[in-house]
């Protein structure tokens, strides 16, 4: 209790040397956190995907569409529960710099496979019902202040033109893991519009999303999908949904890798610094700890008020640190915007905030104290005056 | 407790620095018994090892060669642990500088070697407020060193020297660093110590006025003991 006592005294010895070093904890959690919360943003995608779909595209290239007549085979196959299909629209709502994803989608068996886009009832039928009508997550829609019934049109990059959709529906995400920054409108819309612009690329879906009855026979259907069309004009690679967007993320690995090494290396700084605040600190106190040693306290007594005060400053910095990550997170998802659709701190993130925090309070104090322990009391006493 | 033996005896002492190859010696063949209840004064110039002496007898650091025993206690035979249960429990302390922290109060400075007790926190209390009344400090128990002044200070730092009620005081130039009446009052009350409560107390000075109030002086000059020492009263 004593200890205790002394160490919280101690810390606050030097108010300005320790209140800096506070806040440079504080820096250092904060940016460990939105680092680590940026790479769980990119692999969000991943995490959120179902083991039991997969996607199916054209095996040369994501770009390279495949028949509608897949469709059909694809359901006879053993396995295959439902079948949807789509495309990346890639289109821009009023200028460039307004980018989200928005697909053109088979409505009623998409909505089917993605139970996590809860849709009210009626603006589902609304949206199933009307070829023109697009549905848009919960986020997208604040963000650009749209409401049901509004028209909103798309300019398109890969379709050219401008594309009127009617808003019909506004889905939430089941968990906050769901992407809400989406946009889904009839396939159907685009390809009959295709049909009279460009009858060339009408009728070819940019991919398949196949639903299997059975999780455990995903990898089994995956094979049997592309065997079926070996061979064939538009030959196919079938993956598991976590498989297809982990490619995607690996095309950005480096920048994830050097996110997560930036990460470590501010721990690495703070450490230093702490380090330094320690040492000082004890190098400042050794002719106390002389005269406490004299008194007959013992090593771990000495060991006790270094590591303490090293872990209440660290851990002051690391709640405070902790407190402000999720405002801060908040502000700079919405930031973000639509480049990071989830952007939430996790939970693993702060239980890693405090064990780096505690490694780092305890790595810091190591020399310090072994130095107060070492020190002769003749040599320590010989210190002061 | 009284001692029938002499309380610290002192047997053919060697002590010795080294400095890189050179090795120095600081303490040759130093051989002397210290009665129970004595105030001794150990007087010499700068680096005479008048210092190192005191340490040697108060446990804080080690010899070459030679015998120490304090209470029938041999202190080269003690381990660091068991040397440091010693010194709690047998010496008192008394610095120049005074050494308290500054971070506690005159009461928290007090009670610290009694934290290694097993004294309830009552019984602390009344230790503490009895050592602070005989330094005549009872009224300055909230107040920290910074608070202080310096000869209030001392006297906090002798209160904690007693609190345990040790075998021995040590005192490393107890007035050194303070004024001429603040020093007369601390040696007044190390006298009291001595003549009231029986200490026995081991003073290092180089102040003849400080050396008076001993009841022995011992000179040391280059580390041996100078053979005119004088006993006094």
């Amino acid at each position: 209790m004593h200890i205790i006592k002394l160490v919280f005294k101690n810390t606050f010895r030097h108010k300005l040397r320790t209140s800096l070093t506070i806040l440079g904890i504080v820096i250092v959690i904060l940016a460990f956190g939105l680092l680590r919360t940026v790479v769980s943003a990119w692999y969000a995608g991943v995490e959120a995907s179902s083991a039991s779909r997969l996607v199916t595209r054209n095996s040369i290239s994501l770009v390279f569409p495949l028949p509608i007549s897949y469709r059909d085979k694809i359901r006879q196959i053993n396995g295959v529960k439902l079948v949807s299909y789509g495309n990346w629209f890639g289109g821009n709502y009023i200028d460039e710099k307004n980018f989200f994803a928005n697909f053109a989608v088979e409505p009623a068996s998409y909505l089917e496979l993605y139970p996590e886009y809860i849709l009210p009832s009626n603006q589902k039928a609304a949206f199933l019902h009307d070829r023109k009508a697009a549905i848009a997550g919960q986020k997208l829609a604040t963000k650009y202040g749209w409401s049901i019934g509004d028209t909103i049109t798309l300019k398109g990059t890969i379709f050219f033109g401008n594309w009127e959709f009617v808003l019909r529906g506004i889905y939430r995400g089941k968990d906050k893991s769901t992407d809400e920054t989406q946009f889904f409108f009839h396939w159907n819309y685009l390809n009959e519009t295709l049909k009279k612009t460009m009858p060339r690329r009408a009728d070819q879906p940019g991919f398949y999303l196949v639903g299997v009855s059975n999780p455990n026979l995903a990898e089994e259907v995956a094979v049997s999908l592309d065997k079926t069309f070996k061979n064939s004009l538009a030959e196919t690679l079938t993956e598991t949904e976590k498989a297809f967007q982990l490619s995607f993320v690996s095309m950005s690995e480096a920048i994830v890798v050097a996110i997560q090494l930036v990460s470590f290396v501010v721990i690495v700084i703070i450490m230093a610094v702490l380090a330094n605040t320690m040492a000082m600190t004890a190098r400042e106190r050794i002719g106390e700890y002389a005269v406490l040693k004299t008194l007959g306290f013992g090593g771990w007594h000495i060991a006790a008020l270094i590591f303490g005060e090293s872990l209440f400053i660290v851990m002051i910095g690391c709640t405070i640190g902790i407190a402000f990550t999720f405002p801060i997170a908040k502000v700079f998802g919405n930031t973000m915007g639509t480049y990071f659709p989830v952007f939430n701190v996790a939970t693993k993130t702060i239980y890693l905030d405090v064990v780096v925090s505690l490694f780092v309070g305890a790595v810091a104090a190591v020399i310090p104290t072994w130095r107060a322990i070492k020190i002769r009391i003749a040599d320590g006493l010989r210190r002061i005056g | 407790m009284k001692y029938k033996t002499p309380l610290v005896e002192i047997k053919n002492l060697y002590k010795s620095y080294r400095r890189g190859s050179q090795i120095i010696p600081v303490l040759e063949n130093i051989t002397f018994d210290i009665e129970d209840g004595e105030f001794l004064a150990l007087m010499g110039p700068s680096g005479s090892g008048k210092s190192t002496l005191l340490n040697l007898i108060a446990g804080i650091d080690t010899f070459d060669s030679g015998i120490i025993k304090v209470g029938g206690v041999d202190i080269a035979a003690l381990s660091e642990t068991e040397l440091a249960q010693w010194r709690s429990t047998n010496v008192g302390f008394i610095f120049q500088f005074y050494n308290l922290i500054p971070v506690l109060t005159a009461f928290g400075n007090v009670e610290l070697p009694l934290l290694l007790t097993r004294l309830s926190r009552k019984e602390r209390r009344e230790h503490v407020e009895t050592a602070l009344r005989i330094v005549n400090l009872p009224d300055r128990m909230s107040h920290y060193p910074g608070q202080l002044s310096g000869g209030q200070q001392q006297r906090v730092a002798i209160a904690r020297a007693v609190v345990t009620d040790p075998t021995i005081i040590v005192a490393d130039e107890p007035t050194g660093d303070l004024d001429r009446v603040s020093a007369k009052e601390v040696l007044e009350l190390m006298c009291r110590l001595n003549v009231e409560f029986g200490k026995t107390i081991i003073m290092v000075t180089h102040d003849p006025h400080a050396a008076e109030k001993a009841r022995t002086i011992k000179h040391l000059e280059k580390g041996i003991l100078n053979a005119h020492n004088q006993a006094r009263l």
